[in-house]
Order: structure tokens, then C-alpha cells, then sequence
């Protein structure tokens, strides 16, 4: 067992110390404090950082991947490759594939297939499932069992949030100790907070715990368990969603920040540039630099040591391109700002203290953007997820052996026009993206009402 | 006259909150049919709310806690919002400071008052057009039927001020309500429509709520006043009576403050300073595809003046006359096309020979070491600090930059700490952020931020015209001190000729980029040469004139 990095863990880790870093400075500042605090005093904004907590720690989890040998004895011919630590926590599921379709808590198929028994008759029937359902007893309820084996997870969630909750009052009881009596207490809607933690820790726990009995959201054509792809997909719409910004940032800032400090010629290249890029439609653009990247890997598969590489390479890719492509709208807010503030009064006074221009960038420009900067990234978060998943679907988007939530939906365009209509994948694949968009536009839209100067208090 | 001792407008006990915190509080006063009442007071006293809960325009945050208001016997707080509706525009008119804001941009302003006249009067057609091109002319609008078909854009900021005036006496209203209506107007468009506001006022019998802070243009206006102060309302008298007998201690400050200085500064002579020499500045006017230049617009057009040291040469001329562009010009903010500025540096020891050097000839390095000499201060207080920044980070910058004093970050502390305690301010402030200052106490760190690379010329830019008059003296009194310790020089740019005694000893009055007149203080308000300096010393409230030396 040795682990693999590929580019997009790098990247996605990398990530990870560059927001613990945001968090440090965040601290360091009384002012940022003082907004952050305001922005987790909604309910909204809290019960929302909390889902997209849960999304980022999957996204963490099926970023470290693992090269798994056989050497021949402890593991089975099945397990060799490149896992990632999820694959590897929900191995059962991977293994326990069935033949075809079947519904969420099904025992038997979801159609009818030709069968012969012992005496050569041909029936048609359900066949049973080869690992959904399979330990109950014959004319046992599936509900009461269900029910029944809702008990374990419970107990082990109330466990879990008991000890939390243990150790957040320690620390709200240290604070409140060496509180001055004169301060306010923050007043952050904690119980918001565990009443969504508990709700998507016992989601999870309760999924964990029937995947080990039940195709708890059914399986797909070729027999792969839906809730398995829905979990993996995650990492696919988070790294998307936040490399993409990632590498559209640095963009934005320093054409959208030069253009409109040192106008002149500088601003007009800039300008023509994202005005051509802008008025070439986006889907054209990258559907064209996907059908060349997919030419360049098809004619040199020795590139690639295995076919994970090679869809992670294209996912690197994706992200790219959409990243070259998206950075016009931050750019040209970024360059009306600039001109604004490089107007203001104590630009000028900097100037009359004889401060380069890339310390009035730094000590005064910079600073004033970051707020627009903040609300751009959250509020393109959502529509990068959503950008993977219409391009998946229209075939340029990521490889289709990359679990995605728009390959869930492009294979599911088929099934919808099956006759009885398989649902759960399509409905799976929705739920997971609408409930990370829609909490990615909520945090956004408070991001947006407490750092916009322009609110009145 | 009957009519004429008919109350208009009634306001009993009024008093709004928000959230409990009291905002106005009991306020009475009443006006009579045809009289001009003015509410005077500094930013934030509550008169402008006043005026909003008159046409019931309050925000939705604030509320009415007790009182009432009523307009020509009719309460206005029992009336449904329809019939509101009718009374706002009909009954009471409002204009604002602002005519930039207050008219829309799109559309012709002949066509927005005509909307007015169809809304409440159901007049349409040539009949509408006819009426407004009566009430332009009422106004005093020249052309008034080709003004019609004018954008807001192509009017000037006076003209665009009548047009609002003729807005709100399309209906007849019995009262008007003017909020600070000549505040962002030069002088000489302010004395205009102040005329014009008498006039209508004697013609129409109309009722004028004048809200303002400038007690010159409450002299020129008003038949009674009211002074307010944190929303309550501190005294109320005639004109006469108010203006000779004030009886509140605040009023008389107010009063005192208002009203300039007696003396005129002696004039010494010295050497000096800074000497601009036939200074041009033309910004090119581009156009068409390849933005080839077409034409310039001359914002400073041959311009002399000297600068002495530890005097003021005040710097006076209305709203595009050039006078920004100077001071720009000096600090190398905007190039100069061409002349000279000439700043003389002693030379060092006894025989030491003084040195002149023409920034204009600098390049951005070589200037550098001249920055700290130079320091400049800004008009608008809200502006001039970066507000990511503490207090100690925006003082420490220049010192940083320009390397001016001490590289030791305590001593710079300890610097920091002086500076803040010399302009008035406490030293704790300097780990505070500028939104929790007080537009004065930002003025004061500007000046502190100024002082704090110890430069020879200062250039204030209206440092005061965007405060308040009592902040206003502080703060000229803080410049005064400081230039009696430090033999400062100040290029003092305003368009306010009642602070120049206090302030200046030379003055050089500024038009369309050139110095059409130029003297000691006393030369040049007493015995204006030129036309202009005369029509704008005419044009300053007569309060201003009589005490003025």
C-alpha cells in the first residue's frame, strides 16, 4: 500500500492550508473578526457552513488516494488499483454489486428476466437481489426492519454529539470565565448549528450503517450502488466548484486591478481581451478545448500509469479551462472598482507620500476589493457545480469514469424514458447538488449582505 | 391681511425614535401663511427628519412616537396613504440639495415637470407644455420653451436647481419645503436663487420651510428661525430678535462661529517658498476610435503666484474655476503642460546658498525626497483615510515611505502618539479604524497625517467645507496654532470667502483657470479691481458682508 497523489489532491489540500491561513489572518484582524462574527450570526449562514463543511470533509476524504497490490495473500484479486480513503470506507459497496437495476430497498430486481429453473421451465420473474436485502427472513417487513435497525445509528449519533457538545461547553465556559463583565456575549445560533450537524451526521451515520443491508438509494444499469456514486460525486462538483476560482482569481485580480490603475494602454489590451473572450459563448469554448484535450490523451495513453491519472489529468483540465474562461465577469468589476477607489482622496494622499504604485495597490487597493472578491468567489462556486454537470451531460464535461453528478444525469436522460421510469439516480444526483448549491447561495447571499459597504446598517 | 396670519403648517410635541433612542424630540413650531421659517442646525440635529415627517416620507426603521403635524387644519398623521398621496406635491412641495440626484437623467426636464402637472392636476397635451414653459420662465430659465426639450445633463447646476424650484410650484403647493436648496451651489448661483425663492414667495403668498445650515443665508431669508441640536429645538425667535439678542449659549456659539473674524493678519515679509511660474494645465480631450486628441480643456491656464514662507495664500474661485487642479499640479498628481513651480530649499549653514528646484522638471524619484516637504489635506473627511487602515497605520505610512524620522517602530509609536495629541486627538485612538471618528476628528488625522513627515507646505484642499461651522473653527484654529509653531506655509484652496480673514494673508481669486485678481487680504476684499471679485463679494449673505473688516 503505498499513497498516490494526483494533481487535483495536491491542489485540493493545498487549498485546504490556504483557507486555514484565510481563517488565521481572519483571526488576527479585529475588523474581519467583527464581520465574520456578523455573517455566522444568521441561522441561515450557520446551518449552511455547516453542510458545506460536511461536503468539503468528503471532498478531503476522497482526495487521498492509496495504490493497493496483491501480494497474492490477505486480499482478494478485486482490490488492487488506486482507492481513495472514501473508496476504501465504503469498500462493501463497491463489492456488493448487483446485476441491474433495482430500486432503493429493494430484494428483488427492478424488471422482470427470463429464467429456467431445475426442470428447464422458463418463467418470467423478479430475480432476488444478490446482496440488497438478503438477510432478512422470508415474509419478514423490510419497514419494520428498517426501523428497527434505525436504533444503532441514533444511539451512535446522540454518542457523538454528546461528546461535542462536552467539549464546545468546556471551551463557552472557559470564555465566559475570562469574559469581562462588561463585554456581550456573542450571541452565535449555536443550537441552529447542532440541530444541522446532528441532522447530517445521522443522515450519514443512518446511510452508512443500511448500505450494509440495503441499496439504500437503489443501484444503476450495470448494478453499482447510486448512494456510493452520489458520495463520490461530491469531490467532483467541491473541486470544481473551488479550484475553478482558484485558478480564475489570480487572473481576475491582476488584469482586472491593472487595467484599471494603470489604464493607458494597459487597460485597453486587457479590455479587448475580455470582451473577445466574453463574446465567444462559453459551452463553444470548452466544448472545442475538451474534444482537443480528449484527441491529445487518446494519442498518448503512455502518459498515464493507470485510467485514474488519466481522469484526474482531464479534470485538472476541465478546470482549467473553465477557469480561463470565467475570469471576465470578477475582472471587469475588479477594473470599475479600481478606477473608483484609484480617484479617492487617500490614493492621492499616498501618492503625495511617494508610495509606488504596487504599494497602493497592496496597502490600499487590494484591500478595499476583497469584499467583492469574496462575494464573486461564493456566489461562482454555485454556478461552477452547476457549470460541471450541464457540461457532463452535454459529453465535454469530466470523464465519464469519474463519478459526477452529471454523469449520474446523463446516464439517467435513458432511463427516464424506461417504462416503469427508473428515478433514483437522476433524483439522487439532484438532491446532493441542489442541497450543496443551495447552501453555497444562502452563505453567499449573507456573505454578500454583510461585507457590501454600501448596507446600511 | 387675513390670509396672511393663517397657519399653514402646524407641528405640536413631535418627537421619532428609532428602537427606543430618541431622534426628535418634542418639537413645536408653526408657520404662518406667506413666511419664510428657517430650521437651522448642524448635520444630524434632526432637521431634515423633521422635514420628512412632514410629507410622511419617514423611514420604515424610524417612528413617530408622539405628536402631530397638520397642514392647513387637516391632520396629517389620521390621513390614509391615498389622500397622503394628494397633499404630497398639491399641498407641500419639497426641494434638495442635490439637483443632480433629484432629477431624472433620461428624461427631458420640461417632460418631468409636465409629469407632475398630468399626476396631479390632469392638465395634458400643449396645455401641459404651455404651463411649463410659464413656470420656466417664473423661474427665470432663459428660453424656456427650447429648455423644454433639455436633459438634466445639459443644464447647469443653478439652472437645474430652478427647474426643481419650478417642479414644486407646479401644483401651488401653500408650502415648500427646501432642504439646504444652495448648499452644493457656488455663491454667486446661491445669491440667484435665494432671490428667486423671495420672489415667489412675495408673489405667491407661499409658505417656505427653509432647512439649512449656513446662518448667511438664514440672515438673507428668513422671517423667523429655529435653531435645533440634537432634536430638540433650543430656541425660536424673529429674525431681528434672533440675530441681535440670541439668547441660548449654542446659539451664540453658533452665531460666533458663523460670522468671520474682524482683523485682517499682518503681512511680513519673507522669503519665498514656492513661486509657480505661468502654470499650464490642458487635459486632452479624446474621441472617435483611436482616441485622437481633438481639443484640450485649459483647467489652469497661465497661472502665477508666490507662496511665502509661514504665510497663507488662500486660494479662492467657484466650482470649476481650477483651483483643485493647482494643488495637484504642485504635488505632481497631474502633469503640468507647462511653466514652472520653483520650490526654494535653504542652503545649509551660514553662507549656505538658498536652492531652487522645479518640480515640474522631476521625475517621480527624483521628487521623492521633496514629498515630505509638500503634504497635502483633503476636502471630504470620509474620503481621505483608507478605511482598512488604523489610525497609527495611515500616520506611520508616510513616515514609512518617506522615511522621515525614527526606523524604530517604538519611537514611531511614540511619534504617532504626539502627532494625535498635537491635533487634538487622544493617543488610545491611534488602534481605531476611521469609520469611528466624527467627520472633525478625521480632519483632524488628515492634518496629523500631514504633520507627521514635518513638510514646509501644506496645500489644503477645502479641508473645511464639508464640516460644520463650530468644527469649522476648531479646525482653523488647529491650522492657525500649528502654523505659529512650525512656520508652516499654506496654499489654502476654498470657495468660502468668509474664512479667508480668518486664515490668510495674501489671496488670489481664481476664474475659468486664471488668477483674476491677487493681493494681501485686506487689499483685495475691501477694494475689489477685478468684476468677479466683486460680484462674488456681492454675492456672500449680507451677515457675512456687514461683519466682514
Amino acid at each position: 500500500m503505498s499513497f498516490v497523489w494526483l494533481w487535483t489532491d495536491l491542489m485540493v489540500w493545498s487549498l485546504l492550508f490556504v483557507i486555514l491561513a484565510g481563517i488565521r489572518s481572519i483571526k488576527n484582524s479585529e475588523q474581519a473578526r467583527k464581520q465574520w462574527r456578523s455573517i455566522f450570526e444568521s441561522r441561515v449562514a450557520m446551518a449552511s457552513m455547516v453542510i458545506l463543511t460536511f461536503y468539503f470533509v468528503f471532498a478531503l476524504l476522497g482526495s487521498v488516494h492509496v495504490q493497493l497490490t496483491s501480494n497474492g495473500e490477505n486480499t482478494s484479486e478485486k482490490r488492487q488499483g488506486v482507492y481513495s480513503v472514501l473508496d476504501l470506507s465504503l469498500i462493501h459497496l463497491i463489492e456488493q454489486t448487483e446485476r441491474t437495476y433495482s430500486a432503493p430497498f429493494a430484494t428483488h430486481e427492478y424488471s422482470t428476466s427470463l429464467n429456467f429453473d431445475e426442470n428447464g421451465q422458463v418463467s418470467q420473474s423478479y430475480l432476488v437481489l444478490k446482496h440488497g436485502g438478503q438477510h432478512l427472513t422470508n415474509g419478514a417487513s423490510i419497514w419494520l426492519d428498517v426501523l428497527v435497525k434505525t436504533g444503532l445509528p441514533l444511539l451512535v449519533t446522540l454518542g457523538i454529539m454528546a461528546l461535542l457538545l462536552m467539549v464546545h461547553a468546556y471551551f463557552r465556559f472557559k470564555a465566559f470565565a475570562l469574559r469581562s463583565i462588561n463585554d456581550k456575549a456573542n450571541k452565535m445560533p449555536w443550537k441552529t448549528a447542532y440541530i444541522s450537524f446532528f441532522s447530517l451526521l445521522f443522515l450519514f451515520i443512518w446511510f452508512y450503517y443500511m448500505s450494509h443491508f440495503y441499496h439504500v438509494l437503489g443501484t444503476d444499469k450495470v448494478g453499482q450502488d447510486v448512494l456510493l456514486q452520489s458520495i463520490k460525486s461530491i469531490r467532483t462538483g467541491v473541486l470544481i466548484g473551488l479550484l475553478t476560482t482558484l485558478v480564475m482569481l489570480p487572473l481576475a485580480l491582476i488584469l482586472g486591478i491593472s487595467a484599471g490603475y494603470f489604464k493607458g494602454w494597459v487597460d485597453d489590451v486587457i479590455q479587448y481581451l475580455y470582451t473577445t473572450l466574453n463574446s465567444i459563448p462559453g459551452v463553444l469554448l470548452i466544448a472545442a478545448a475538451v474534444l482537443v484535450m480528449q484527441v491529445i490523451i487518446t494519442n498518448n495513453s503512455d502518459w498515464f500509469g493507470s485510467t485514474e491519472e488519466r481522469a484526474d489529468l482531464r479534470l485538472l483540465f476541465l478546470i482549467f479551462i473553465l477557469g480561463l474562461t470565467s475570469w471576465t465577469g470578477l475582472c471587469r468589476l475588479l477594473r470599475a472598482e479600481t478606477l473608483k477607489i484609484s480617484q479617492v482622496e487617500y490614493v492621492s494622499a499616498a501618492k503625495a507620500f511617494g508610495l509606488g504604485p504596487f504599494k497602493i495597490i497592496k496597502n490600499h487597493i487590494l484591500p478595499n476589493l476583497m469584499h467583492l472578491v469574496l462575494i464573486a468567489l461564493v456566489l461562482d462556486f454555485s454556478g461552477l457545480v452547476l457549470a460541471e454537470a450541464v457540461l457532463s451531460y452535454v459529453g465535454v464535461g469530466v470523464d465519464p469514469t469519474t463519478a459526477s453528478w452529471g454523469n449520474m444525469i446523463n446516464q439517467a436522460r435513458l432511463e427516464m424514458a424506461r417504462e416503469p421510469m427508473v428515478w433514483w439516480s437522476l433524483f439522487s444526483a439532484f438532491v446532493f447538488m441542489f442541497t450543496l448549491v443551495l447552501a453555497a447561495n444562502l452563505f453567499s447571499d449573507r456573505v454578500q449582505t454583510v461585507l457590501d459597504p454600501r448596507r446600511v446598517n | 391681511m387675513a390670509l396672511a396670519l393663517s397657519t399653514v403648517l402646524n407641528i405640536k410635541n413631535l418627537s421619532i425614535a428609532v428602537n427606543d433612542s430618541p431622534l426628535i424630540n418634542d418639537i413645536s413650531f408653526s408657520i404662518e401663511s406667506g413666511e419664510i421659517f428657517a430650521l437651522v442646525g448642524e448635520s444630524g440635529s434632526g432637521k431634515s427628519l423633521t422635514s420628512l415627517a412632514i410629507m410622511r416620507l419617514l423611514p420604515e426603521a424610524l417612528q413617530v412616537t408622539a405628536g402631530e403635524i397638520s397642514l392647513n387644519q387637516t391632520e396629517l398623521f389620521a390621513l390614509p396613504e391615498y389622500q397622503m398621496q394628494k397633499i404630497r406635491g398639491r399641498q407641500v412641495a419639497m426641494i434638495f440639495q442635490e439637483p443632480m440626484t433629484s432629477l431624472n437623467p433620461v428624461m427631458k426636464v420640461g417632460e418631468q415637470v409636465a409629469e407632475v402637472l398630468r399626476v396631479h392636476l390632469k392638465i395634458r397635451g400643449k396645455q401641459a407644455r404651455q404651463k411649463v414653459v410659464s413656470l420656466f420662465e417664473e423661474v427665470g430659465l432663459p428660453q424656456a420653451n427650447d429648455r423644454y426639450d433639455w436633459y438634466p445633463h445639459q443644464l447647469s447646476g443653478g439652472q437645474m436647481q430652478r427647474v426643481m424650484i419650478a417642479m414644486a410650484l407646479a401644483c401651488e403647493p401653500d408650502l415648500l419645503i427646501a432642504d439646504e436648496p444652495t448648499t452644493a451651489l457656488d455663491v454667486t448661483i446661491q445669491a440667484q436663487v435665494l432671490e428667486l425663492l423671495k420672489s415667489i414667495r412675495d408673489k405667491r403668498g407661499l409658505s417656505i420651510l427653509f432647512i439649512t445650515h449656513d446662518m448667511g443665508v438664514v440672515s438673507e431669508m428668513a422671517d423667523r428661525v429655529a435653531v435645533m441640536k440634537q432634536g430638540e429645538i433650543v430656541e425660536q425667535a424673529d429674525k431681528d430678535h434672533f440675530f441681535s439678542n440670541p439668547q441660548h449659549p449654542y446659539t451664540q456659539q453658533l452665531l460666533a462661529d458663523a460670522i468671520p473674524k474682524q482683523s485682517f493678519k499682518p503681512i511680513i515679509d519673507t522669503n519665498a517658498l514656492l513661486q509657480i511660474n505661468d502654470l499650464k494645465v490642458h487635459f486632452p480631450v479624446k474621441k472617435g476610435l483611436f482616441q485622437r486628441t481633438v481639443g484640450y480643456v485649459k483647467a489652469v491656464d497661465g497661472v502665477t503666484l508666490t507662496i511665502k514662507k509661514g504665510q497663507t495664500l488662500a486660494l479662492v474661485g467657484e466650482s470649476g474655476s481650477g483651483k483643485s487642479t493647482i494643488g495637484q499640479a504642485i504635488l505632481k498628481l497631474v502633469n503640468s503642460t507647462s511653466g514652472s513651480v520653483d520650490f526654494s530649499t535653504p542652503g545649509v549653514g551660514e553662507a549656505g546658498i538658498e536652492s531652487i528646484v522645479d518640480f515640474t522638471a522631476l521625475t517621480e524619484k527624483q521628487m521623492k525626497p521633496f514629498r515630505k516637504k509638500v503634504q497635502v489635506i483633503f476636502q471630504d473627511p470620509f474620503s481621505a483615510l483608507n478605511p482598512r487602515m488604523t489610525i497609527s497605520e495611515i500616520i506611520r505610512e508616510g513616515m514609512d515611505s518617506l522615511q522621515v524620522g525614527s526606523r524604530d517602530k517604538k519611537d514611531q509609536d511614540a511619534r504617532i502618539e504626539e502627532l494625535l495629541e498635537q491635533v487634538g486627538l487622544l493617543s488610545e485612538h491611534k488602534y481605531r479604524f476611521p469609520h469611528e471618528f466624527s467627520g472633525g476628528q478625521r480632519q483632524r488625522i488628515g492634518i496629523a497625517r500631514a504633520l507627521a513627515v514635518e513638510p514646509e507646505l501644506i496645500i489644503c484642499d477645502e479641508p473645511t467645507s464639508a464640516l460644520d461651522v463650530t468644527v469649522r473653527a476648531q479646525v482653523l484654529n488647529l491650522l492657525e496654532e500649528l502654523q505659529q509653531k512650525y512656520q508652516l506655509s499654506f496654499l489654502f484652496i476654498t470657495h468660502d470667502l468668509s474664512i479667508i480673514p480668518a486664515i490668510a494673508h495674501e489671496v488670489a481669486v481664481m476664474k475659468e483657470g486664471r488668477i483674476v485678481e491677487q493681493g494681501s487680504v485686506e487689499q483685495v476684499m475691501r477694494f475689489p479691481k477685478h468684476e468677479y471679485t466683486q460680484a462674488l463679494l456681492n454675492s456672500a449673505p449680507k451677515l457675512l458682508r456687514q461683519e466682514m473688516p
